[in-house]
C-alpha cells in the first residue's frame, strides 16, 4: 500500500516574480489506473508495478510538454491537478 | 424521488436503423442538452444525460450508483431487470467496495501491460487472418475473426483454457442478449459453475501459471483478501466485458470503414491514423449506449434536481455527438480530437480494459486492411443483421469477401 498518497512535483527554475514552470499534483487515493495520463503524455506519465500514474524521472516538471493539461484533462477521476509556479 | 410522469418523453432503449448512428428516435435527446428525460419500458421516467460536459461531471459523482441490487435502480428492459438482481463485481459496485476489487486489477490492465501484450495480439489475428483467407473467400468476419481474436487475448490474460470458448462465448451471449430473463440467468449459473471448476483445477496445480485469475486464485484468495464468490464474479466480467465488447468494436468497426470507403482509403494510405481512428470510431459508435445509474443522494445540476432515488441514463451515442464539443458529429473525421469522449464510460468505473481494448482494435483493423486490399461487404449493406437497443451494439453477422 501506499503511505504517500500524494506526489507533488514542481521546478522553479526561471526568475523570482515570472511563471517558473508547472507543478504536478497526482493524487494516488483518487487514481484508478485507467492509464489515460500515460496514453495521452507519455512522455511525463507511466504507472507504476501498482497500476498506480506516476511521474517518469526527470519529467517531474513536465518537461515543457503541451499534453500535460491534456493528460490531467483525460483523467477520468480528476486525480492529477497541473499548476503553475511562481518562483 | 421526483415525479416525472407527466413529462413527454423518449422511449429508451430503441434498436437502431443503422448501426453505426444513434436512432433517429433519439433526435429529441439530441435537441434537448445537456439534460433530458426519457420513458423506459416498464413506464418509469429516468434523467438521461445529453451533454458531453454533464456526462462527465456526472459520471464522476459519487451520488450516482451503479449498484443494480438498490431498488430503484433503473432496467432498460424486463429482462434486465430480473438478471440485475444478482450483483456483479467491479461495475456493479459502489466504493468503497469497487475500490479495491479494481487495485487488485489495475496492475493486468495498465498501458505498459497492453503494450507488452502486442506481438502476442498480432500473432493471434495473423493466424485468425491466415485461417480465414484460407477457407474464403466470402467468409463472415464475426465468428472467423472478430470474436476469436479478443476471446483469445483475453483467454490468455485471464488463464483461461480457449478450447472452452464455444462454451464462454454462448453463455455470454446468452447473459447478455437472452433472450429471455431465465436464459440470462441460467448462463450466469453456468458460468459460475464453469469458474468453480477452473478456480479448482487452478488450485490444485503446483506451479500457478501466469494469468491473471492464477495470481487471484494463488495469491488473492490464498491470502484471504478475496473470497471464492468474489472471484468467480471477478472472472465473469472479466472474460465477458473482455471479449464480447471488443468482438463488437472489431465487427462494427470494420462495417463502418467499408461504408466510408474515402476514409477507409485515407486510413490505408496512412497507417499512424490507426489509434486516432480507433477512437473516433469508439466516439462515433458507442457501443454501450446507456450507462445506467440511480441516484443516491440529490443532486442540482443544470438547473435541476436529480432526487435521490431518480433512475439516471447515459445514452453515449447522444453524449458523444454533442455538437458543442464535436463539429459535424454525425461525420467519420479520423483527424479530428476525439480523445474525451465517454465511450469507454469516465469516473471510477472507466473501463479497466480500455488499453488492451484500444492495443486489439488498432492491430486487428490496421492488418485486416493491410491483408485484404479488396476487402468489401459480400451482401448489400441494408441486409446484414445487427444488434438490438437493449444491450451492447454490434453486428449479429458480417458476410464479406475480398
Amino acid at each position: 500500500m501506499h503511505n504517500e498518497t500524494r506526489e507533488t512535483h514542481e521546478t522553479t527554475a526561471a526568475a523570482p516574480g515570472e511563471a517558473s514552470g508547472i507543478r504536478i499534483d497526482i493524487d494516488h487515493d483518487l487514481c484508478i489506473g485507467a492509464g489515460q495520463c500515460a496514453l495521452a503524455a507519455p512522455s511525463v506519465f507511466t504507472q507504476d508495478d501498482d497500476g498506480f500514474s506516476a511521474l517518469i524521472p526527470g519529467r517531474e516538471d513536465g518537461g515543457g510538454d503541451p499534453m500535460v493539461r491534456e493528460a490531467a484533462r483525460a483523467c477520468p477521476v480528476s486525480a492529477i491537478t497541473v499548476s503553475e509556479t511562481t518562483a | 424521488m421526483t415525479d416525472m410522469t407527466e413529462t413527454p418523453t423518449v422511449a429508451f432503449p430503441q434498436s437502431r436503423t443503422c448501426p453505426y448512428h444513434p436512432p433517429a428516435a433519439y433526435d429529441p435527446l439530441r435537441d434537448t442538452r445537456p439534460l433530458a428525460r426519457a420513458r423506459l419500458y416498464d413506464g418509469r421516467v429516468v434523467w438521461t444525460v445529453t451533454g458531453h460536459g454533464l456526462a462527465r461531471t456526472l459520471l464522476a459523482d459519487p451520488r450516482l450508483s451503479t449498484d443494480p441490487t438498490r431498488p430503484d435502480f433503473p432496467a432498460t428492459s424486463e429482462r434486465i431487470a430480473q438478471v440485475r438482481r444478482r450483483r456483479s463485481a467491479l461495475l456493479g459496485v459502489d466504493d468503497p467496495e469497487h475500490r479495491v476489487q479494481r487495485r487488485m486489477m489495475i496492475p493486468s490492465f495498465t498501458l505498459q501491460r497492453a503494450t507488452a501484450l502486442r506481438p502476442h495480439i498480432q500473432r493471434i489475428v495473423d493466424e485468425r487472418l491466415d485461417a480465414m483467407i484460407a477457407g474464403g473467400p466470402p467468409a463472415d468476419l464475426v465468428p472467423a475473426f472478430a470474436l476469436p481474436v479478443p476471446s483469445m487475448v483475453i483467454c490468455a490474460l485471464l488463464g483461461v483454457p480457449y478450447e472452452d470458448h464455444d462454451f464462454f462465448e454462448g453463455q455470454s451471449r446468452r447473459l447478455l442478449r437472452g433472450p429471455t430473463a431465465a436464459d440470462s440467468m441460467d448462463a450466469r449459473a453456468r458460468m459460475e459453475a464453469y469458474f468453480e471448476e477452473l478456480i479448482d483445477r487452478k488450485q490444485r496445480q503446483g506451479t500457478p501459471g501466469d494469468g491473471v485469475l492464477d495470481e487471484l486464485v494463488h495469491r488473492r484468495l490464498a491470502e484471504g483478501e478475496l473470497d471464492r464468490e468474489g472471484l468467480v464474479a471477478l472472472a465473469i466480467i472479466l472474460l465477458v466485458a473482455g471479449h464480447e465488447t471488443t468482438a463488437n468494436m472489431i465487427s462494427l468497426g470494420t462495417f463502418t470503414l467499408l461504408r466510408h470507403p474515402e476514409r477507409l482509403a485515407e486510413l490505408r494510405a496512412d497507417p499512424d491514423l490507426v489509434p486516432a481512428a480507433v477512437d473516433e470510431l469508439l466516439r462515433m459508435l458507442s457501443i454501450a449506449d446507456g450507462l445506467l445509474r440511480v441516484a443516491v443522494e440529490d443532486i442540482e445540476v443544470a438547473g435541476e434536481t436529480i432526487r435521490a432515488g431518480d433512475g439516471v441514463v447515459f445514452p453515449t451515442s447522444v453524449i458523444n455527438r454533442d455538437e458543442a464539443v464535436y463539429a459535424d458529429p454525425d461525420t467519420l473525421d479520423l483527424h479530428r480530437p476525439a480523445r474525451h469522449h465517454v465511450a469507454f464510460g469516465f469516473g471510477i468505473h472507466q473501463c479497466l480494459g480500455q488499453n488492451l481494448a484500444r492495443a486489439e482494435m488498432e492491430i486487428a483493423l490496421r492488418t485486416l486492411f493491410e491483408r485484404l486490399p479488396g476487402l468489401r461487404l459480400a451482401v448489400p449493406a441494408e441486409e446484414i443483421p445487427f444488434k438490438p437497443g437493449d444491450t451492447i451494439q454490434g453486428m449479429l453477422e458480417l458476410p464479406v469477401t475480398w
